[in-house]
C-alpha cells in the first residue's frame, strides 16, 4: 500500500500537467491565464526532477553518498566548506541567475509565446539542467577544478586553449550585449537614468561605511543601500519633471554608451569594496527578492496572455530578429533554457561547497529549473502587454518610424492592432516620454512587470514607480556583470599576453592593471558602440551573436561530459549528454553560417556587407545610412560581425573533433580512463 | 518551535551572505580550532576583507556570476 500512494500522486501531476499543456497548446483565438503555462511548467518541472534528475544521478553518474567531496576532503573554512544544501542552492541560484533568462524569452515573444515556452521547458530538462548537473558531479569529482582545467586533462592541452578562446570571445560579446540593454533602456529617460547613476555614491556610501565603521556588516549595509535606492528612485520621477535637472540625465544613446565605457574602465581599476563589492550586494538581494516577488505577483494577479500563442514571425520576417524559428528561436533563448556560461558556475564556487554528492541534483538540475522558471516568468511578462504594444517597444525605428501615429499605422498592418493614443497613454502610465523602439528586453520585461506588480501594490499610479524599478533592477545587475565581467576580461588578457611577456603577468602592478582593463574595456567598448549607433537598433545583431556563442559553450561543456562519460566506460548512457550537444551542435553552427553566408542581408553579414559595400562604390547612401562614412563603418562593422560568427563556428567544429578523438580512444581502452578524485572508480 | 524559527533565520543569513560571496564565519573559526589549534584566526573584520578580496580581486578572477 505504501507504494501504491506516491504513484498515483505522480499520475495526478502528470495529468494536471498534460491538461495545462493543452490549454496551452491548443487555444487559439482567445486569451488564455498565465496561471496554465504556470501549472505546465512546474509539473514538467517536478516530474524531470523527480525521474530524469534520478535516472542521471543513480544510473548515469552513480551518485555516491559516501563518496568525500572537495568540500569534506579540503575544508579550510574559506573556499572549501561543506555548506547545507538549501544554502548552498541560494548560492547557485544567485550565480546563475541574471539578465539572460530574462531578456531572451522577452525578444523571442515575437514568435508568440507558445514556441519560446515550449523549447524553455523542453530544453531544460533534456540539455540546461543535465549540463549544469553532470558539469557539477564531474568538477567535484576533479577536486572542484575549472572547465578549463577539465577540458585540459581530459581532452588534451589544445582543446584546452581552444575552449579558453571560446569562454574570452563569450565574455567580450556577453559584456558587449548587457551593456547594449542597459543603453537602450536609459536612453531619453530621466527618470531610469537618475536612479541608476544614483546607485554609483550609494554603493561608495554603503561601502565607506563597511570598511571602516561598522567592518563587514553586510546587512546593515543592505539595508542603507535599499533605503537610499528607495528615494533616488522616488526623487526621479521629480528629476525628470523638472526643467532644470531633466535635461541634464536626459542622455542619446551614443553619450550613454560612452559613459559606460568609461564608467566600466573606472570600476574595474578601483578597489573593489568601495564600489563593486557594495554594489553586488544590493544587486544580488534586489535580484533575488524581485524575482521572488514576480513570482509571487503572477500567482496572485493570475494575468492573461494577450500575445498570440504563435504569430506570423515564425517565419523569421519579425521586426525583433531576423531568421526563422529554426535556429533563430533556441539562439535566442539561451539561459533560460540551457547556458554554457552555467558550466563556468557549476565547475566554479559550488563544487568546493557540496556537501555530499547525493546534493548535487538538487543544487544541479534543480537550481536549472529554477532558472528555467524566471525564464517562463519573463515570457509571461511579456505577454501580458497588448502585442501591439509589445511591437511599438521592440520593433526598430527604421521599421516602425519615430511617432505614435506612424508607428501604430505600420503595426496595426502587421494585425496587431493598435491605436497612437494607446502608445502614448504606456509611456504616459509609465513616466516616460516614448515608449517606441526601446528594444533590448527590459524596458519590455519592465512594462510587463509594472503591469503586473501594479495590480495588487499601489493601483495605477504606482506603474510609473514599478516600471523603473524594475528597469534599477536589472540595470543594477547588468552594471555588476560588467563591471565583475571586465575585470575577469582583463585578468584572461593579462595571462594570454603575460605568455609572451612575463612582466605583464603581475596583477598587482598599476601600469598592467590600467593597460589591461583599457584592452579589455576596448573590446567590449567597440561592440557596444557600434551597436548603439546601428541604426537597426543592435540588438539585431549583438543578440544572436550572444545567443551562438552562449549555445556554443553550452556545446564545448557538453562534448566534454559526453567524452567523461565514455571515459568512465558509462557508453551505455552516452545518449543523455550526447542527445542536447547534437542539437546545440546543430542550432549553433546552422546559426552561424546563416550569419555569414545567408543571401539575405537582414540575415547574413557577408551579404549585408556586399550590398552596402557596393551601393557605397558607386557614392550611394542606403537607408538607415546618413552619410557616406556611416555606410563604410557599417560594411567595416559587418566584416567584423562575420569574423565573430565565423571564429564561434571553428571553435564548436574544433572542440567536435577533439571530442570524437577522445571519445574512440576511450572506447579502444579496455579500462576506464576518466582521471577522477576519490571514490571506487577513481585513481587518487 | 522557538529554535526552528531561529535556525530557519539562521540558515535565511547563511543564504544571504554565501550568495555574496561571504561564508560562514563560526564554521571557519571552529574549523581553525578542530584542526589547527595554536595556529591564529583570522577576526570577522580580516575574514571579511579576505573573502571580499578573494571573490572579486584574486589573480585567478573568478566568474562568479552569469549573464
Amino acid at each position: 500500500m505504501t507504494n501504491v500512494l506516491p504513484r498515483v500522486g505522480w499520475a495526478v501531476l502528470a495529468l494536471v500537467g498534460a491538461i495545462a499543456y493543452g490549454v496551452v497548446a491548443v487555444s487559439r483565438g482567445e486569451t488564455i491565464n498565465a496561471v496554465w503555462l504556470v501549472i505546465a511548467a512546474v509539473c514538467t518541472y517536478l516530474i524531470a526532477f523527480r525521474f530524469y534528475g534520478l535516472f542521471i544521478a543513480e544510473k548515469v553518474l552513480e551518485v555516491d553518498p559516501n563518496r568525500e567531496t572537495p568540500a569534506v576532503r579540503y575544508n579550510d573554512g574559506l573556499d572549501y566548506v561543506p555548506t547545507n544544501k538549501y544554502v548552498l542552492f541560494g548560492h547557485h541560484f544567485a550565480a546563475i541567475a541574471g539578465a539572460g533568462p530574462l531578456v531572451g524569452p522577452v525578444l523571442a515573444a515575437q514568435m508568440g509565446y507558445l514556441p519560446g515556452s515550449l523549447w524553455i521547458l523542453i530544453g531544460v530538462v533534456l540539455a540546461g539542467a543535465v549540463q549544469d548537473f553532470t558539469v557539477l558531479m564531474i568538477s567535484t569529482r576533479r577536486d572542484g577544478r575549472s572547465l578549463g582545467d577539465i577540458i585540459r586533462s581530459e581532452m588534451g592541452p589544445v582543446a584546452g586553449a581552444v575552449a579558453l578562446i571560446g569562454v574570452m570571445l563569450i565574455m567580450i560579446i556577453l559584456l558587449a550585449v548587457l551593456a547594449l540593454v542597459v543603453v537602450k533602456a536609459l536612453a531619453a529617460s530621466p527618470w531610469g537614468t537618475f536612479t541608476v547613476f544614483a546607485t554609483i555614491p550609494t554603493a561608495m556610501i554603503m561601502g565607506l561605511y563597511g570598511r571602516f565603521i561598522r567592518p563587514g556588516r553586510v546587512g546593515e549595509m543592505s539595508i542603507i543601500g535599499f533605503a537610499l535606492l528607495l528615494a533616488a528612485l522616488i526623487y526621479g520621477r521629480t528629476v525628470s519633471e523638472s526643467p532644470e535637472l531633466g535635461p541634464l540625465f536626459t542622455f542619446k544613446g551614443e553619450t550613454l554608451a560612452l559613459i559606460i565605457i568609461g564608467y566600466g574602465f573606472v570600476a574595474s581599476v578601483l578597489p573593489v569594496w568601495l564600489l563593486l563589492a557594495p554594489r553586488d550586494y544590493l544587486s544580488t538581494f534586489l535580484k533575488v527578492g524581485t524575482i521572488t516577488a514576480l513570482a509571487i505577483g503572477i500567482v496572485i494577479v493570475l494575468p492573461d496572455l494577450k500575445m498570440p500563442a504563435v504569430t506570423k514571425f515564425i517565419d523569421g520576417t519579425g521586426p525583433v530578429f531576423k531568421g526563422g524559428l529554426f535556429p533563430f528561436l533556441f539562439i535566442t533563448i539561451a539561459c533560460g533554457s540551457v547556458s554554457g556560461f552555467h558550466a563556468l558556475i557549476s565547475s566554479g564556487t559550488t563544487p568546493k561547497m557540496l556537501e555530499s554528492e547525493a546534493q548535487g541534483r538538487f543544487i544541479g538540475y534543480g537550481g536549472m529549473l529554477m532558472e528555467s522558471f524566471v525564464a517562463i516568468m519573463a515570457m509571461i511578462a511579456a505577454s501580458v502587454l497588448e502585442p501591439g504594444v509589445y511591437f511599438a517597444m521592440n520593433s526598430p525605428a527604421g521599421v516602425i518610424g519615430a511617432d505614435a501615429a506612424k508607428a501604430a499605422s505600420v503595426i496595426s498592418g502587421w494585425g496587431f492592432v493598435v491605436t497612437p493614443e494607446m502608445l502614448t497613454q504606456v509611456a504616459q502610465d509609465i513616466g516616460e516620454n516614448s515608449i517606441l523602439s526601446r528594444a533590448g528586453g527590459a524596458p519590455t520585461l519592465a512594462v510587463g512587470m509594472a503591469e503586473i506588480f501594479h495590480r495588487f501594490l499601489g493601483g495605477k499610479a504606482m506603474m510609473g514607480f514599478w516600471y523603473h524599478f524594475a528597469i534599477l533592477f536589472e540595470a543594477l545587475f547588468i552594471l555588476t556583470t560588467v563591471d565583475a565581467g571586465t575585470r575577469v576580461a582583463r585578468f584572461m588578457i593579462q595571462d594570454l599576453v603575460g605568455a609572451v611577456i612575463p612582466s605583464f603577468r603581475v596583477t598587482k602592478s598599476w601600469t598592467n592593471n590600467l593597460i589591461g582593463s583599457a584592452l579589455a574595456v576596448m573590446c567590449w567598448g567597440y561592440f557596444l558602440y557600434a551597436g548603439v549607433v546601428d541604426p537597426l537598433g543592435g540588438i539585431n545583431t549583438l543578440w544572436p551573436l550572444f545567443g551562438i556563442s552562449n549555445q556554443m559553450l553550452a556545446g564545448i561543456a557538453l562534448i566534454m561530459c559526453s567524452v567523461v562519460l565514455f571515459k568512465m566506460k558509462k557508453e551505455k548512457y552516452a545518449w543523455v549528454t550526447l542527445l542536447p550537444t547534437a542539437w546545440l551542435l546543430i542550432c549553433t553552427l546552422t546559426a552561424g553560417l546563416q550569419k555569414l553566408f545567408d543571401p539575405s542581408p537582414a540575415i547574413g553579414f557577408l551579404a549585408h556587407a556586399s550590398k552596402f559595400g557596393e551601393a557605397l562604390a558607386q557614392g550611394q547612401v542606403l537607408a538607415p545610412a546618413k552619410t557616406i562614412e556611416q555606410m563604410s563603418r557599417i560594411v567595416f562593422n559587418d566584416y567584423v560581425n562575420a569574423v565573430m560568427a565565423g571564429a564561434f563556428d571553428l571553435v564548436v567544429v574544433a572542440m567536435l573533433v577533439f571530442g570524437v578523438v577522445s571519445v574512440r580512444k576511450a572506447l579502444a581502452s579496455p579500462r576506464v580512463t576518466a582521471i577522477e578524485i576519490g571514490g571506487k572508480m577513481g585513481h587518487a | 518551535m522557538r529554535d526552528a524559527v531561529k535556525t530557519l533565520f539562521g540558515r535565511l543569513q547563511q543564504t544571504g551572505r554565501l550568495m555574496v560571496g561571504l561564508p560562514d564565519y563560526q564554521a571557519y573559526v571552529e574549523h581553525r580550532k578542530r584542526t589547527h589549534p595554536g595556529e591564529p584566526i583570522m577576526s570577522y573584520e580580516e575574514f571579511f576583507r579576505e573573502r571580499q578580496e578573494s571573490r572579486y580581486g584574486g589573480a585567478n578572477g573568478k566568474i562568479g556570476r552569469c549573464c
